[in-house]
C-alpha cells in the first residue's frame, strides 16, 4: 500500500487533471470546496479516478465527509486494499 | 397437432430517411433564471454548460411540439404522411398517463389509423424507440415508422429549483425510419439499472428530483461502455465513428463520455454534440434535435457514422450507430 506522501502526490495529479488546480496547491490542510474551489461534480470525477488509481471504493455518502485533501488521503490510506 | 401460424418477415435492412426538430420560440437565458432564483450565469455555465434554453408557453403542449417535429422529419425525408404507417412517441412528460401522445400526434400529422404508441425510457427514449422502429420494419410489422422524442419538461420541474430548473427545457426531435438496400442503423445496445431507480424520480408525483452526484457518477462511468457495445454490435471500431451524440444531459457528462471513448480508441477529431449549450436538456428529444441542428449547421454530413447513446431515469440506457441521412 502506498504511503501517505505517495497518496497525496497521486491525488494532486488527479485534482490538477480534473479541476486545473496546480499540484503544489493540493496540500493536506486545503479544503476542496473552500480553498480549491472544486464543485460537487468535480469531486465525483476525482473520486472515480482515485478509485481506479488506488483500488479503493469511495461511495457518494463517504465523499461528502472528505472535506480536506488530508481527509481524502487518510480515507485512501485506511481503505485501500 | 396444433395449428402453425404464419409470421411475417420484412426487409433485411433499415435506415433513417429524414430528421426534423422543433423548439418553442421563447428563449430563456441564465440571466433570466437568476432573476427568479439564487443562481447566476457563470455558475450555470460551469456546472452544466448551458447558456440558454427554450421553454414552451402554457398553451403549447407536448403533442403540439411532437407534430411539428414529425412534420419536419417527413419533409426532410421527402415523404407524405401516407408513406408512414406507425408513429412512436418516446416521452416521459405527458400531462397524464391517459391518453397517450402517439395516437393524437399521428392523427394531426395525417397518418391515418397509424399503429401508434408511446414509449417511456426517459432520456434514453429516442434510442430505445429507434431500435424498436428498426426492428418493427425488419419484422414486417411496419412499413415506415415516425419516431418522435417530445418533452415538455417545464411541466415537471419546480421553476425555482436551482438544481433542475437550470437544466431542463422543452422541444421535440424526430426521425423517419424505413427500409434500406443496406444496413444503415446498427443494432441497439440497451439495458437498465433498476437498482438505481431512486436517483431520478418525481417527488410527490409533481417535480423531478435527481441525486446529482450519483447520476453524474453513473453517467460518466457506465455509459461509455454502452456506446462501445453499440459500436461492436454494428461491426465497427471506435475509430470508425465520425460523430458522437450522447443525450444532452449536462455538458460535463457529454465531455466525460467523449473523453472515455477517446481513451478507448475514438478519434481525436471526433465531432461531439454540444447542442445542450443552446437547447438545455430536453430528455427524449435531445438526441434527434442535436442531430437535426448539427446537420443544418454542417457539422454532420450525409454518410457520416454517428454514434448515439441515451441514458436517464429508470435508470435506463440505449445506444446505436446510425449512418447519417
Amino acid at each position: 500500500m502506498a504511503d501517505k506522501q505517495e497518496i497525496l502526490s497521486g491525488l494532486a495529479e488527479i485534482v490538477e487533471e480534473v479541476a486545473g488546480v496546480a499540484q503544489d496547491d493540493v496540500s493536506s490542510e486545503k479544503s476542496f470546496v473552500d480553498d480549491l474551489d472544486i464543485d460537487s461534480l468535480s469531486m465525483v470525477e476525482i473520486a472515480v479516478q482515485a478509485e481506479d488509481k488506488f483500488g479503493v471504493k469511495i461511495p457518494d455518502d463517504e465523499l461528502a465527509n472528505l472535506k480536506t485533501v488530508g481527509d481524502a488521503v487518510d480515507y485512501v490510506a485506511n481503505n485501500a486494499k | 397437432m396444433s395449428k402453425v401460424l404464419r409470421q411475417k418477415q420484412g426487409p433485411a435492412a433499415t435506415r433513417v430517411l429524414g430528421v426534423g426538430s422543433y423548439q418553442p420560440d421563447r428563449v430563456v437565458t441564465n440571466d433570466d433564471l437568476s432573476k427568479i432564483m439564487d443562481t447566476d450565469d457563470q455558475w450555470i455555465r460551469e456546472r452544466v454548460g448551458i447558456v440558454e434554453r427554450r421553454f414552451a408557453e402554457k398553451d403549447e403542449l407536448l403533442v403540439d411540439m411532437a407534430v411539428k417535429a414529425g412534420n419536419a422529419a417527413l419533409a426532410d425525408a421527402g415523404l407524405e404522411p401516407a408513406d408512414v404507417d406507425t408513429v412512436l412517441v418516446p416521452n416521459c412528460t405527458m400531462p397524464a398517463p391517459i391518453p397517450n401522445a402517439a395516437g393524437q400526434v399521428a392523427d394531426r400529422i395525417g397518418v391515418k389509423a397509424a399503429g401508434a404508441f408511446d414509449l417511456n425510457a426517459a432520456c434514453a427514449g429516442f434510442c430505445y424507440g429507434l431500435g424498436v422502429a428498426s426492428d418493427l420494419i425488419r419484422a414486417g410489422s411496419a412499413g415506415r415508422v415516425l419516431v418522435i422524442g417530445a418533452e415538455k419538461l417545464t411541466d415537471v420541474v419546480d421553476p425555482v429549483d436551482r438544481a433542475n430548473a437550470i437544466i431542463f427545457a422543452d422541444g421535440a426531435g424526430a426521425a423517419v425510419v424505413g427500409p434500406s438496400d443496406e444496413p444503415r442503423i446498427g443494432p441497439v445496445a440497451w439495458g437498465s439499472a433498476g437498482d438505481l431507480v431512486d436517483t431520478i424520480y418525481m417527488r410527490d408525483h409533481k417535480y423531478i428530483y435527481q441525486e446529482g452526484q450519483a447520476v453524474f457518477r453513473w453517467a460518466t462511468t457506465q455509459i461509455a461502455p454502452v456506446a462501445m457495445r453499440a459500436v461492436e454490435a454494428a461491426g465497427l471500431e471506435l475509430s470508425d465513428i465520425d460523430v458522437l451524440i450522447p443525450h444532452q444531459a449536462n455538458l460535463r457528462i457529454v465531455d466525460a463520455i467523449a473523453k472515455r471513448l477517446k481513451a478507448k480508441g475514438a478519434r481525436e477529431d471526433l465531432v461531439v454534440a454540444d447542442d445542450i449549450v443552446h437547447s438545455g436538456n430536453t430528455s427524449s428529444a435531445s438526441i434527434p434535435m442535436a442531430l437535426d441542428h448539427m446537420r443544418k449547421a454542417g457539422a454532420v454530413a450525409t454518410d457520416d457514422v454517428v454514434l448515439m447513446v441515451g441514458f436517464g431515469a429508470g435508470l435506463s440506457y440505449a445506444g446505436q450507430v446510425v449512418i447519417c441521412p
